[in-house]
């Protein structure tokens, strides 16, 4: 009982990561149709940001360590978001009426180019946040020791989550976001600006990828250039899993696959955990083809 | 030659998919506060004109002057805010939305909270079913209440000039008198409505004039009451 509290809990803080940079993909195909190959590469630029702010601005031993997490992640995401409105607007705009193939290599080169920037700009080797930059004492939880530094990561990664889930159901342009989703072209008759639209999910989603990056590279420690790749594909998966299009399938999806993978690595073993976490997903494809909330067939890419 | 009274004059309008002409010069003119109706086939071009006018295709040649000014090459979500609203064929609600939310986003370019909620108080007393399906999906409706779902949610965009493509299409003869009804009630409020057609019979009950639309040609055009008697027409669109 005690590995299966502890092993849930680790669950639903990595799962609460995918669950962030699901988001982005699921955002991003719910309105164009595609999948933003490089939105794992905008996760370890959010990672690398936090890392860097963290360390020019000295915040370690000046700033309360509750307060830290929230100065990187508000000024990674929002660095994130930059370069996701800009990733949109040179790699896939001018590609929005090619076909459908040219966007998917351009969304590789893209990332090929980020994941080889960062080598450049940082070094191609792997790099740590420093260990004890949230020191703060084990809470119990059923008896059972959960690491306080876990709870802090869930819980900011469920709180963005839920400011996602309440714009986008309560607020007007929310509802255009979603809107624009179903329809264009009759959004377009509403006077909604398709383009403006489409400019905020890929700050959106991007915004909420780079916060995720830093909560990685937080409560994990070590990052490298390249760790978007597999990251962004668990990511990937958990918005399969949900049903991609659907955005609280991504939330769902990406907290699921946290804890089966967390679950299989403490019962069975640590290397069998991906490829538990796969056949998790083939399981439920073959149940539920477009994911568990999913309506839509993703048969575009 | 223009005729200054024209609230929406469209002259020589030619527009192409690719290389294939769907429209070949067309040119018409609606007053203020009038409606007038666009008859015509399935593959006419009705859809075509109406999807120009609303910015949502660029014409290859002519011009659209809505109230004096050229509109032909403006942003389709500029095109709504000066008041030219379409409720496109099919209806196309958002299926997934509420009733509500989809109201809401009828009234995405108006920004006057008090004028939003008039104009919601005038759509329920047009449609009194959508205030009792507000909070349902708009996919759950029937045929009928979709149509008044996507009339209504062009009204709170407060339309100058409204454009309905085919409000009749698929509705029983009974939901077709009822839409076609409201079209001139609305119409009676202030809004010059411009309606699509193939139901010849329903729209020139309503209108004030009419076209005739054929492979993207206008071939006829004239007075509500004298279409509906004109030989030609009886036989090809009112089955006589």
């Amino acid at each position: 009982m005690d590995i299966f509290i502890t092993q849930l809990s680790n669950g639903l803080a990595i799962g609460s990561i995918y669950a962030l940079v699901a988001l982005g993909y699921t955002m991003v195909y719910g309105i164009l149709r595609l999948i933003n190959f490089a939105h794992g590469d905008l996760f370890t630029i959010g990672a690398y940001f936090g890392l860097t702010i963290l360390v020019s601005f000295a915040l370690q031993g000046n700033v309360s360590p509750l307060i830290i997490p929230w100065i990187l992640i508000i000024m990674a995401a929002i660095g994130v978001a930059i370069i996701g409105f800009l990733l949109e607007r040179v790699a896939y705009r001018p590609l929005r009426n090619a076909n459908r193939l040219a966007a998917v290599v351009s969304a590789f080169g893209a990332s090929i180019f980020f994941a080889n920037a960062l080598k450049l700009i940082y070094s191609p080797n792997r790099q740590s946040y420093p260990a004890d930059i949230i020191n703060l004492p084990n809470i119990p939880i059923f008896g059972v020791d959960i690491q306080s530094k876990r709870l802090i990561m869930f819980g900011t990664a469920v709180l963005l989550m839920a400011l996602l889930y309440w714009y986008i159901n309560h607020t007007r342009t929310g509802t255009a976001i979603r809107a624009v989703a179903i329809d264009q072209g009759a959004a377009k008759l509403m006077g909604i600006n398709v383009n403006k639209i489409i400019s905020l999910v890929f700050i959106i989603g991007p915004a909420l990828g780079g916060a995720a990056g830093v909560l990685m590279g937080l409560f994990y420690g070590q990052i490298h250039p390249e760790m978007g790749f597999s990251f962004g594909l668990k990511a990937f998966v958990a918005a399969i899993i949900g049903g991609i299009g659907n955005i609280p399938g991504a939330m769902l999806g990406g907290l699921l696959l946290g804890v089966v993978e967390a679950i299989a690595g403490g019962y069975v073993s640590g290397s069998w955990k991906d490829a538990i976490a796969f056949g998790a997903l083939i399981v439920i494809l073959i149940f539920r083809p477009t994911g568990i909330l999913g309506e839509r067939v993703a048969d575009k890419i | 030659m223009s005729n200054t009274s024209s609230y929406i004059e469209i002259k020589d309008l030619v527009v192409k998919y690719g290389k294939v002409e769907a429209l070949h010069g067309i040119s018409l003119n609606v007053k203020k506060g009038e409606i007038v109706t666009i008859l015509g086939a399935n593959g006419a071009g009705k859809t075509t004109l109406l999807a120009s006018i609303s910015g949502l295709i660029r014409p290859s040649s002519g011009t659209i002057l809505f109230d004096g000014q050229p509109i032909q090459n403006i942003d389709s979500a500029e095109i709504v805010k000066r008041g030219i609203i379409q409720s496109p064929e099919g209806r196309r609600v958002f299926s997934t939305l509420t009733v509500w939310e989809n109201l809401l986003l009828g009234a995405y370019t108006n920004h006057d909270k008090q004028k939003e909620k008039d104009i919601l108080e005038w759509v329920f007393t047009l449609f009194p079913r959508l205030k009792e399906r507000l909070k349902q999906l708009a996919g759950t409706l029937s045929g009928g209440e979709q149509q008044m779902l996507a009339i209504g949610r062009s009204l709170m965009g407060d339309p100058k000039l409204l454009l309905l493509d085919e409000p009749s299409l698929g509705l029983a003869p009974l939901v077709v008198r009822q839409i076609l009804a409201a079209a001139k009630e609305i119409n009676e409020r202030g809004v010059t409505v411009m309606l699509v057609e193939q139901n010849a019979v329903a729209a020139l009950k309503i209108a004030n004039r009419g076209y005739v639309i054929e492979v993207g040609r206008i071939v006829m055009d004239g007075e509500a009451h004298a279409l509906m008697h004109n030989p030609e027409i009886q036989k090809a669109y009112l089955g006589g």
